[in-house]
């Protein structure tokens, strides 16, 4: 790549550079090739650093005002809401921002289903982004029983009583978690203080996603290997980085239509009201975030049948790069792929609707439908389409069905390669 | 270099010090640990002592114990009758009556469904018990798990009865 050999031109940067390469570093960063046809569904990965951002430092300005104690937590964050400056717009721009970064990851990762991105040789990056979903997914639980409304309090019981499950110690683990014989003060001051630190797990993950990433490059719509740095190329900065700053601007557009217009549409009403260990709300709901995973634990009637499938559901993914065993990366040539990549959006979106609603009648048979279908799609179809589909000719590069103007059939990419090669050449 | 390999001196130092090494890495993390399990001001909170002399037949009264709720219920005839009806192989988790209710008037359990801890409310569900709305499990009269999700049935804490109007839980 071009910053090995990249000399600071300044004799202090020279000096610098040669102790701590943070210069080439920088120039890594700047000049990193990237596939000219990267689409918008590629932005994500730079909105989704600045959710993770965004929280951290709204965050931690709310750790200056929060009371991490049951007497105390539901009257600091009213507190916030009323007395701190901006602590409203603070804490909306937090608590939506939670779900701003799932919509986000949600998206990131479908674009990755989409195009084969988890496929070799890019299985690291993928596991260490399911590893970052995972934490993502404890920080947003933890964070919301903060609170100490009714929804974060029986939240974290029926959540923390999952562990319950677990033949012989289940009991002793919930204690351990709990800190005590229920919800209560302990378990709230130790979940203050892991939702502080996993945010910044994630940041260390991050950069090692990126890194990850690094190393083959970007994948891209068609799902071919791109020579780097070439013609099917352009540096990231300012392509990509422009690219990506108008995506983040749309995507503030949503952001603020929720925080400014709708703060509270995505939680519940029920967490306005102190938590009280007596009575339960009516209907608990996970954030809508974590609904297709409740509605697949719900549809079993065993308990620890129900435990296991909700975490062989999320843990399957980590198998994905396996369980896949096409070679070709793009959905774009899998026409049987792309027709069973809608059907599992779809369900994904019957499991998160089901969740929501009560556990019984057609809900609860719609969802186990949806339950099985999820599993038979990455341990069924996904390993037989592999072997079976009939897939469409990839082009040689990318550059040759855009110059070509045709679609990527194998013989029409070679004739115009050379066509193009030449006219290439001309004009440069 | 050696054929045959045999333990050495060296060896035997580089296991006992892995050894060792293992010992001390594990003397450090369980307090680490077992600083999160329940602490001795949680377990010193273990009994409470409930006065029941004002609860009237088929009423209900719940106190917390442990951060838990806990139904105190005086049965009516026709309850204890019901419960007292069923045959053990209709139950889910088979107990007896007899043996949630020593004093058959008086139902102590914990009001926590065993599915995912959500408080079942009173006089509710198919079996004149209680029923969780949380994901749906019906209890009956004795607090025996007849349908849905929950494993077993509603938990009998330890309690006795100090005089005829007060009873110790834990």
């Amino acid at each position: 790549m071009s910053d090995n050999n990249y000399v600071p031109s300044s004799k202090f940067g020279k000096w610098f550079n040669d102790r701590l390469p943070l210069l080439s570093l920088g120039a890594h960063l700047t000049d990193y090739p990237t596939p000219k046809n990267l689409n918008y569904w590629w932005t994500f990965g730079g909105i989704l650093t600045f959710c993770l951002i965004t929280q951290i430092i709204t965050g931690i300005v709310l750790g200056m005002h929060y009371i991490a104690h049951a007497d105390l937590a539901f009257e600091s964050v009213e507190h916030i809401m009323r007395d701190v400056n901006y602590g409203w717009l603070i804490r909306y721009v937090h608590a939506n921002g939670a779900s701003m970064f799932f919509l986000a990851v949600y998206i990131h990762i479908f674009r990755s289903l989409y195009y084969g991105s988890y496929k070799s040789p890019r299985e690291v990056i993928w596991i260490i982004g399911m590893i970052i979903y995972l934490l993502m997914m404890m920080t947003a639980f933890m964070g919301y029983v903060l609170p100490w409304g009714q929804m974060s309090f029986w939240g974290a019981t029926v959540i923390t009583s999952l562990f319950s499950a677990v033949p012989l110690v289940g009991e002793s683990i919930t204690n351990w978690l709990w800190g005590g014989y229920s919800v209560d003060n302990p378990t709230l001051t130790r979940f203050f203080s892991l939702h502080y630190l996993l945010p910044f797990l994630i940041l260390g993950l991050v950069i090692l996603h990126i890194w990850a990433l690094h190393v083959p490059g970007n994948n891209n719509p068609i799902g071919i290997d791109v020579k780097k740095p070439s013609k099917d190329t352009v540096p990231f900065h300012p392509y990509i980085v422009i690219k990506d700053l108008f995506a983040l601007l749309l995507f503030l557009i949503v952001f603020a239509f929720f925080v400014f217009y709708s703060p509270n549409i995505l939680g519940h009403s029920d967490n306005y009201i102190e938590a009280n260990p007596m009575v339960t709300p009516a209907h608990i709901v996970p954030e809508w975030y974590l609904l297709p995973f409740y509605a697949i634990l719900r549809s079993v009637p065993d308990k620890l049948l129900g435990v296991v499938a909700m975490f062989a559901s999320i843990f399957i993914l980590m198998a994905l790069p396996w369980l896949d065993t096409s070679k070709i990366r793009s959905a774009v040539f899998r026409p049987l792929y792309k027709q069973f990549y809608w059907l599992l959006v779809i369900d994904v979106l019957v499991l998160g609707y089901v969740g929501a609603m009560p556990a019984e009648g057609i809900y609860l048979l719609v969802a186990r439908i949806a339950t099985a279908y999820y599993f038979i799609h990455f341990l069924v179809i996904l390993p037989f389409l592999g072997m079976k589909e009939k897939t469409i000719p990839l082009p040689l590069s990318i550059s040759d069905p855009v110059l070509g103007g045709v679609s990527p059939k194998m013989e029409m990419a070679k004739a115009t390669k050379k066509l193009e090669d030449s006219s290439f050449e001309k004009i440069s | 270099m050696s054929e045959e390999k045999k333990p050495k001196r060296r060896d035997f130092l580089f296991t006992a010090s892995y050894a060792v090494g293992a010992v001390g890495v594990g003397a450090v993390v369980w307090p680490l640990i077992d600083q999160m399990n329940p602490d001795t001001s949680v377990k010193a909170l273990a009994t409470t002592e409930v006065d029941i002399s004002n609860i009237e037949k088929g009423k209900q009264i719940t106190v917390l114990w442990r951060g838990k709720p806990v139904f105190i219920k005086r049965r009516t005839d026709d309850e204890i009758a019901e419960a007292r009806a069923v045959k053990l192989d209709e139950l889910k988790h088979p107990e007896k009556d007899e043996d949630r209710a020593e004093n058959p008037e008086w139902l102590v359990m914990l009001g926590v469904c065993t599915h995912l801890g959500c408080v079942p409310l009173g006089d509710k569900g198919e079996y004149n018990g209680w029923f969780c709305p949380c994901h749906g499990s019906h209890y009956d009269t004795a607090g025996r798990i007849r349908k849905g999700p929950a494993p077993t049935n509603m938990e009998i804490p330890k309690y006795e009865f100090v005089n005829s109007n007060t009873i110790r839980i834990g």
